[in-house]
């Protein structure tokens, strides 16, 4: 337990060329340990040559000052947004390769296969945290930034700067796996990391200090995060944008981040007391004098499952969104999507207990806790059918965001029924730890979480960046994510029925080996996917003068944040609009009062930009990488100048700046002239070039 | 002024103040909803606790009864309830604006009691050592050791926020920021008042009982 017997010296803590990913390979030369130290290496110089490729690419395009002013050190929400979200598609290109991986390894896994247990295990456990809180939780922060404050109104978040230094902590816990990936070795005790497999006695390396230090940064970033978005829509709407009139994105906005505020501390808690048992001998959890380890199972999953609701409500806000705008109707049953997501947001608290039924508690404990995960089917069936209400009689365009969402609401029915099942504990008590459970939560991860994200993606990105993106890889894409997830995850449930446990390196039995095939094609077919989502990035941006969308609202849109230009300009709006009722912008447009030209523009005041963000990044990052090696000099200085910087901060004055009412004017009016030249396009064209991002008028679902 | 322009909960500023009570909305409005996340932190650390009162937990080391100082945890209840009151006097010369002067001194009067207060909770972790009541010793001390030096820090905390105010007040005077700053730490302030109070319970009283 003592923290000076295995340290290597008092400069580098426990680093040493032990931690380089060859290390055992060049000293112990057996086949298993030669294949997975080249696959190890592999990813490693993929790290690095990632980094230095990009380091070459700004450097030779001269891009290190516009990085600097226009994306880390700015304050604007839409910029952090899409910040958040270029973390996500990082995070999820490695994540998903790793899932390859793993997917290989079972479908040669019997009685072997080409990974050691240990590597497996690592790969399981990154997989799993990074796809959680590296994809998709920086993915819908970043989306709920870029579109909620626009959807209300807003000139921005009401705290910028702290907007900026949650983005900072995210990036500096992304960047605390990545860097595991070269020196040292992640944890192999799952994305959960339960003790006591994860204490000092049985994990002494730096694994769980990795795990452990990376959620707390991102727990941190989140907490934050929360408070910011929860305070903006309660206090930076527009006039008249009373709470029944926001569009329900920012509904499902508002809950996840009443989920945040509340179930993240308990992670921070269980985190912390784990560190406390590895680095100061403490006994939370440890098996030895008095520690509890079903103390971290509940604080785990008291946070683990109201997360799974942070995750998923964002995406139903999309879907609505997205549903509504490409069936040319308002959203049907928009109060009762409204109440099932609170009745959801409160459930989520209410549940945690089903995911360890197996764990001891008795069967009336059980019973209370499979009836309450039961009732979460309620509300989240109230849902799917308003969704489908919104199609009935609706012109519905089969874009890329509506092949996403109808694919979403196939697939999510099923995994909905299979978490029917297993919020019985009877069931539960058959198929836990099976790869059946694998499959359920895929099920509603991915046709939920993930396609809600990619489709916002698709929906939002003219509005970010002005060009629409190329519709037929975007629906090619789609396709292989639709398929791609039912090859990869079908086969599970069936593998998990016949008894297949999860997280399993290798099997004995013959009849797991032509599903687990079927499930690596599947897996193959989702890594197509991603291939063409960023094929179709490349050729969109190849081919972005053909597709602008300068005049704002290139899909016919209902809310306030399609009544700008594409881009925006950074205070979002020249004049804080008035809102009338639902839908605002769609009553805009029917009252012929969108695109006006005021009569008087006022001074604008935005903050300005700060280096807080990169600062705690940098800070957040020495401090956690000094804690897992041991660093103690790095740890205390580190921490040290965390403090002084918040002190330095606190002492800043003269934070804002002026956008003056010139200039306002002027770009105001260059947006106008533009909309006033533009040609009005009818739906049926909304794919093709002539689509300029002003729409034809069209009432009650009637197409022009 | 009446009860229809209140910002936010809790103690406002007032329409005396004109733009610096607008600011408040919002931030205040913030602020409470941090120490909403914060009462869910301490709430977790409670419940670790409670839960590790048992034989289990105690795994034969020392219990409440062989560890706790009543007297002087007592002294500490009262150092930290004045504090909140000479703190609650700072608020009330800042919005009926009685001067700089007393302000900042009631504001040090504040520091010197919540110093006070981690001096003599210092001196009873010590003592709890000298008699081998060390975190790593078991489950039991582990919890106490997670909870109360979890408030003491968020004592420490505040304390070096009051004293870089004070600062603030020095260059700036009393403007917009330096006035927010001073309401949040209030709230804060009580805040960890009512932990303390609860910790005095259940832990103290509670553990004694």
């Amino acid at each position: 337990m003592s923290i000076v017997a295995d340290s290597g010296g008092p400069f580098l803590g426990r680093l040493s060329l032990h931690s380089l990913p060859f290390w055992d390979m060049l000293q112990h030369p057996t086949m298993s340990n030669i294949i997975n130290g080249i696959i190890a290496t592999g990813a490693a110089s993929l790290v690095v040559i990632g980094a230095l490729v990009v380091i070459a690419l700004l450097t030779k395009y001269k891009l290190w000052r516009p990085l600097w002013s226009d994306w880390v050190t700015s304050t604007d929400h839409k910029k952090i947004g899409i910040m958040y979200i270029v973390i996500a598609l990082v995070m999820l290109t490695r994540a998903l390769i790793e899932a390859v991986l793993m997917r290989a390894q079972q479908a040669v896994g019997l009685h072997g296969g080409f990974l050691s247990p240990d590597h497996f295990a690592q790969l399981f456990s990154t997989h799993g945290t990074i796809m959680i809180f590296f994809m998709a939780m920086p993915f819908l922060t970043g989306v709920i930034n870029y579109v909620m404050p626009m959807q209300i109104g807003a000139r921005d978040v009401s705290f910028p700067v702290l907007n900026s230094i949650s983005l900072g902590l995210t990036a500096a816990g992304a960047a605390l796996v990545m860097v595991s990936l070269v020196i040292g070795k992640f944890s192999t005790g799952g994305w959960f990391g339960y003790p006591p497999y994860t204490e000092a006695t049985f994990s002494p390396g730096v694994g769980p200090d990795y795990w452990i230090w990376a959620l707390s940064l991102a727990g941190l970033a989140s907490t934050l995060t929360g408070i910011n978005f929860a305070v903006t829509i309660y206090k930076e709407r527009a006039p008249g944008m009373k709470l029944m009139r926001m569009p329900l994105f920012t509904w499902t906005a508002l809950c996840t981040a009443i989920l945040m505020i509340f179930a993240m501390p308990p992670l921070t808690v269980a985190t912390s007391q784990l560190a406390l048992d590895r680095y100061l001998g403490f006994h939370y959890f440890t098996n030895a004098l008095g520690g509890n380890m079903m103390n971290f199972a509940n604080l785990f999953w008291l946070f683990g499952h109201p997360e799974v609701y942070i995750l998923i409500l964002p995406a139903f806000g999309v879907y609505s969104e997205v549903i509504a705008t490409f069936s040319g109707k308002a959203l049907f049953g928009y109060r009762s999507l409204v109440m099932a997501t609170m009745a959801i947001a409160i459930l989520s608290f209410t549940v945690w207990l089903h995911h360890f039924f197996t764990m001891g508690q008795n069967a009336n404990i059980n019973a209370v806790f499979g009836i309450a995960s039961m009732l979460i089917g309620i509300p989240t069936g109230v849902k799917i059918y308003d969704w489908m209400l919104t199609m009935f009689r609706g012109r519905v365009r089969f874009t890329t965001p509506m092949v996403y969402s109808i694919g979403f609401i196939l697939l999510f029915v099923l995994g909905g029924m299979s978490g029917i099942l297993l919020a019985n504990p009877t069931i539960d008590y058959q198929v836990h730890n099976t790869v059946f459970l694998v499959a359920h939560f895929h099920n509603v991860a991915v046709p939920g979480v993930l396609f809600g994200m990619l489709t916002a993606y698709h929906f939002w990105f003219p509005k970010a960046f002005g060009f629409r993106l190329n519709e037929r890889w975007g629906i090619i894409s789609a396709l292989c994510w639709i398929f791609g997830f039912m090859g990869a995850f079908f086969p599970l449930y069936a593998l998990g029925i016949m008894g297949l446990p999860r997280r399993t390196v290798a099997y004995a039995q013959a009849r797991y080996v032509p599903l687990e095939w079927v499930a690596f094609l599947g897996a193959l077919l989702l890594l197509a996917a991603l291939l063409a989502l960023l094929w179709q990035l490349w050729i969109s941006i190849r081919d972005r003068d053909a597709n602008r969308v300068f005049v704002g609202d290139p899909w016919d849109g209902r809310s306030l944040e399609w009544s700008n230009s594409a881009p925006p300009p950074e205070y979002n709006f020249a004049v804080i609009p008035s809102v009338q009722g639902r839908d605002a912008f769609t009553m805009a447009k029917e009252n012929h009062s969108a695109y006006e030209r005021p009569d008087t523009y006022k001074d604008i005041e935005l903050p300005k930009n700060s280096a807080m963000g990169l600062v705690i990044a940098a800070l957040g990052f020495a401090l956690a990488f000094g804690l897992v090696w041991h660093i103690w000099w790095l740890v205390i200085a580190a921490l040290l100048a965390v403090i002084a910087s918040m002190i330095v901060r606190g002492f800043a004055r003269d934070t804002t700046r002026l956008v003056s009412a010139q200039e306002v004017r002027r770009e105001h009016h260059r947006w106008i002239d533009a909309v006033a030249a533009a040609t009005a396009v009818s739906r049926a064209n909304e794919c093709k070039t002539v689509n300029v991002g002003l729409a034809q008028h069209q009432a009650n679902g009637v197409v022009p | 002024m009446s009860q229809d322009v209140m910002k936010h909960p809790g103690l406002n500023l007032g329409p005396a103040h004109g733009s610096d009570d607008d600011a408040a909305q919002g931030m205040i409005f913030g602020f409470w909803v941090f120490l909403m996340s914060d009462a869910i932190l301490f709430g977790m650390v409670f419940a670790t606790y409670v839960t590790s009162l048992s034989t289990h937990a105690l795994a034969g080391g020392p219990g409440p009864h062989d560890l706790y100082n009543i007297k002087s945890v007592f002294i500490e209840t009262l150092l930290l309830l004045a504090s909140s009151f000479t703190f609650g006097m700072a608020s009330l010369a800042l919005k009926y604006k009685h001067g700089k002067a007393r302000l900042v001194g009631w504001m040090l009067v504040t520091l010197v009691l919540g110093l006070g207060f981690l001096g003599f909770e210092l001196h009873d972790i010590f003592g709890m050592f000298a008699k081998g009541g060390v975190p790593s010793r078991s489950g039991f001390l582990s919890a106490f050791f997670d909870l109360v030096p979890l408030h003491g820090l968020h004592v420490t905390a505040g304390c070096v926020w009051l004293i870089c105010l004070v600062g603030q007040i020095a260059r700036y005077g009393l403007d917009t920021k330096t006035k927010l700053g001073i309401m949040r730490l209030a709230l804060f302030w009580h805040f960890l008042d009512i932990i303390w109070i609860a910790i005095f319970t259940v832990v103290y009283l509670g553990g004694l009982a």
